[in-house]
């Protein structure tokens, strides 16, 4: 984990003016803009998300001189890029009320088959193709695991996420696969302006799922069953097509990720991704989406993103060891869902009360 | 007159002189922004039936709750005379209390011996169970509430009524002095009611005294000695049961007179609007029925009867074996709730909580969410459709909430239930309402609402079916009745037959 990380700021390189965070800012003006009562809704929701993540900011600027430079801050939002664009179709199939353990090996598998691609056509294209139909076809088999096999989600993604890594290790002999083609490298590693690809792509995304799940039938219907699948069946809703294409999103997304990913290591690594699906869900649920389903928004996942991904990257700085990173981050995570256990106790508990 | 344990003594019309087995005196509880009791008096003597009565949001609840220490409070709490601390349910079963509330604490998975000695499993001093004294126990307690079932049996496999038994053999194994039933007979019909009727009366004559919370006011006459009234949090007042009758309980409850529950029904019968032939699933068996525009259409029967079954086999939430189901003529594809929603035919199901009301979701999406593909194109709503006639729908229906922003978990069950009513409302091609139980654990007021509504609605060309375990609602508000039994469709009758004896002798007649 560790070796990958430095190999990127290696390759990272100076441009332009200052930005702090444009993600944040987008989302804040963009909800805003879409939406102003429940912009305001969201502000307070998200206010203590927020707050941790400036506060982790202002530490971090304090202890390391290196942090606050525009080139960390751009290798930060390269490297969060990565987990946000899944973390927006997990987040999906989270509110539906299942769960997706496949996408960590998915990014192997995607990785590996995209550079067979590539090396066999020499188009970037098929490549690309390739990758994202790969994507949605594990998507769809593991949506038609849940909604058609009726098999528990946790199980049937857990199986497929070993089937999938055994794919990827039996296709390359566990070897990694390179391309000499140059090209290739510029999706993951290159520049629009001053910011990385990367990016661009993720806060396209992150508006375009913004008004999906808040502007379309679809993203009303994944709140609803989510929240209650029973009254959502006998309310005529399509629960079963919600879940599958919920399935299928999040498969293209984290392809979308996988061939990013590639890119940036400019080969496709079949271990690539191990133990990434924890780092997303984790993240998620520490930006307030429910494991239970039907509670959450796409911008609190988000903003869980960066919180973990700022904590990552200022122990980076301050040479804290992989290990010692990884016990931070699970501590981060176990403390952030009790606090939201417990203010949501708290809310019941008035809820409750008053209602009697 | 019985804020005085002293004076308490001296009301005993017998001249007899009894320590109440529990009494709360001035009892006050506030939670943030809601004074819940104000000033709550209540005892309890042994051997009585005292029931509860008042409006949803009344206060009885969380009386119930003081009283099984799952609440704090500011007030006295005396049992048998003396000043008992209670701040936890382990202390309220500890002194006596036992309550069976309206969803039962059951492990379904678990045997009915293991439910009834729930965390008091006979066992030897290395903890391993006495198995064969475990059974042997729970034969005698269910023999005392002549419940004829193996004690290995797994819970799942009862029925709600016999499920209710064991909790009260439950009670009884625990030597619970003081027994509290809320709506106890909310799951049950017919028989299976004055099953525990004659339980209640056998448990009142050893001595236990029995707190009764329920709607249902003919229950109350029937069954308890005095009667506590509550409304807004505040006592009204307690009175034998000899010197108040319905009327006045309602009246006391409501703060008015309520003169007519049922409006007055004018039907004309349309056209045929839901046409089922010999419909069966794997739980109900040919059934045949048929509802006209501006018809309600009753379905009566014992729990268990089939009646939801019923409803999901039309719907085609169940797998459909045999039959047909056609809307106006068109027919019905199998095994398709959306196909069903599609072509009109709404669901207000029986279970608010659990197969309703989307309870993280606001009041304007849990209304909008059958009907936003009429708002929308190409999957993206334009949400100004929608909330206007939202708004307007709030107001007809009265339903009370500060916002259609509210999350619908914060209203009353009423509200609740006339959110659900609306969601259907809110479709454009409404062709069928389905509604189970219609007024289930809702207060009298909003119950005459929601019947004055389906009225309406019926006038309006609307087919209306309502499932319902309350006699007096079936009868008053439908135009036919239909009995289910085992299953299937065993009666029909005209308004003109409608008795509460035929209705009950036909629910019963298959089933024995």
């Amino acid at each position: 984990m560790l070796c990958k990380r430095v190999q990127v700021y290696d390759k990272q390189c100076q441009m332009g003016e200052i930005v702090v965070n444009p993600n944040v800012q987008e989302e804040k003006k963009n909800s805003g803009r879409l939406h102003g009562r429940l912009a305001k809704m969201a502000e307070s929701e998200h206010a203590a998300l927020l707050l941790a993540l400036l506060v982790l900011v202002v530490v971090m600027s304090f202890l390391s001189p290196y942090f606050f430079t525009q080139h960390n801050i751009m290798n930060v939002l390269r490297q969060v890029s990565l987990q946000a664009i899944v973390a927006i179709g997990i987040t999906m199939i989270i509110l539906s009320g299942e769960i997706d353990l496949s996408i960590g090996s998915s990014q192997g598998l995607v990785g590996v088959i995209a550079l067979m691609v590539l090396n066999a056509t020499d188009s970037l294209f098929m490549a690309f193709l390739a990758a994202i139909a790969l994507g949605v076809f594990i998507g769809l088999i593991n949506g038609l695991l849940v909604t058609k096999g009726k098999i528990n989600s946790l199980i049937g993604t857990l199986g497929m996420m070993t089937i999938i890594r055994g794919a990827a290790m039996v296709i390359t002999s566990a070897k990694a696969v390179q391309t000499p083609l140059k090209s290739f490298k510029v999706i993951g590693t290159g520049y629009w302006g001053p910011f990385p690809i990367p990016v661009i792509i993720t806060v396209v995304l992150a508006l375009l799922f913004y008004f999906i799940l808040h502007h379309t039938t679809f993203g009303r219907y994944i709140y609803a069953v989510g929240g209650n699948g029973e009254a959502a069946k006998l309310s005529g809703l399509p629960v079963g097509r919600i879940k599958l294409t919920s399935y299928v999103l999040c498969g293209a997304l984290t392809a979308l990720s996988a061939y990013i990913l590639a890119s940036r290591m400019n080969s496709g690594q079949p271990n690539a991704g191990v133990g990434f699906e924890m780092e997303v869900i984790g993240a998620v649920i520490l930006g307030g989406i429910s494991l239970t389903g039907g509670v959450g928004s796409l911008i609190g996942a988000l903003i869980g993103i960066l919180i973990l991904g700022v904590l990552s990257n200022g122990l980076i700085l301050l040479n804290v060891s992989s290990f010692w990173q990884d016990i931070a981050r699970g501590a981060v995570i176990i403390l952030a869902v009790y606090l939201d256990t417990y203010r949501r106790g708290k809310q019941q508990q008035k809820l409750v009360q008053a209602t009697k | 007159m019985m804020s005085d344990g002293g004076f308490a003594d001296m009301e005993q019309h017998n001249g007899m002189s009894v320590t109440p087995l529990l009494e709360l005196r001035d009892v006050h509880k506030k939670f943030p922004g809601v004074h819940a009791l104000k000033g709550v008096s209540f005892n309890l003597k042994p051997g009585e039936v005292h029931a509860l009565i008042g409006e949803n949001g009344a206060g009885k609840s969380t009386l119930i709750k003081i009283i099984a220490g799952v609440y704090d409070f500011e007030g006295t709490y005396l049992v048998e005379g003396q000043p008992a601390q209670i701040s936890s349910p382990s202390d309220a079963i500890a002194k006596g209390v036992a309550v069976i509330y309206q969803e039962f604490n059951i492990a379904q998975d678990l045997s009915i011996a293991e439910n009834i000695f729930f965390g008091a499993l006979p066992h030897d001093k290395f903890g391993r169970v006495r198995w064969k004294e475990l059974y042997r126990k729970t034969s005698e307690y269910l023999e005392q509430v002549g419940l004829h079932e193996d004690p290995r049996k797994k819970m799942r496999f009862l029925t709600v009524a016999k499920q209710q038994m064991v909790e009260i053999a439950k009670a009884l194994s625990r030597n619970a002095k003081v027994v509290i039933m809320d709506e106890p007979t909310s799951a049950l019909c017919g028989s299976e009611i004055e099953n525990l009727f004659a339980l209640v009366r056998k448990m009142k004559s050893r001595g236990v005294g029995i707190i009764y919370v329920s709607h249902k006011l003919e229950e109350i006459t029937e069954l308890a000695d005095r009667v506590t009234v509550f409304r807004d949090g505040a006592y009204i007042g307690t009175d034998p049961i000899a010197v108040l009758d319905e009327k006045a309980m309602i009246s006391k409850m409501v703060g008015r007179e309520l003169t007519n529950m049922f409006p007055k029904r004018s039907a004309h019968r349309g056209k045929l609007a839901l046409e089922v032939k010999n419909l069966s699933t794997h739980k109900v068996f040919n059934v045949s029925f048929a509802v006209h525009e501006g018809e309600i259409v009753g379905f009566a029967g014992l729990m268990g009867a089939g009646r939801t079954e019923m409803t999901h086999a039309v719907l085609g939430v169940d797998h459909r074996m045999h039959g047909d189901v056609s809307i106006y003529g068109v027919p019905l594809p199998p095994n398709s709730p959306v196909k069903a929603r599609k072509m009109g035919v709404g669901l207000v199901p029986e279970d608010r909580k659990k197969d309703g009301i989307f309870a993280d979701l606001s009041v304007s999406d849990n209304m909008s969410i059958v009907s936003l593909d009429e708002v929308s194109k190409f999957g993206v709503i334009h949400g100004k459709d929608e909330s206007g006639k939202i708004d307007s729908l709030i107001r007809k229906l009265t339903i009370r909430t500060p916002s259609a922003r509210q999350k619908i978990s914060k209203l009353s069950g009423g509200n609740q239930q006339k959110v659900i009513l609306a969601r259907w409302l809110l479709k454009k091609n409404l062709k069928v309402l389905i509604i189970d139980e219609p007024t289930r654990g809702i207060d009298v007021g909003a119950k005459a609402e929601i019947y004055s509504i389906l009225n309406e609605l019926a006038q309006q060309g609307l087919a209306i079916v309502v499932v319902s375990s309350e006699m007096p609602e079936v009868m008053g508000v439908c135009d036919r009745i239909y009995i289910m039994a085992g299953g299937t469709i065993t009666n029909e009758l005209q308004k003109d037959e409608f008795s509460e004896e035929t209705i009950l002798s036909s629910c019963i007649d298959i089933h024995n």
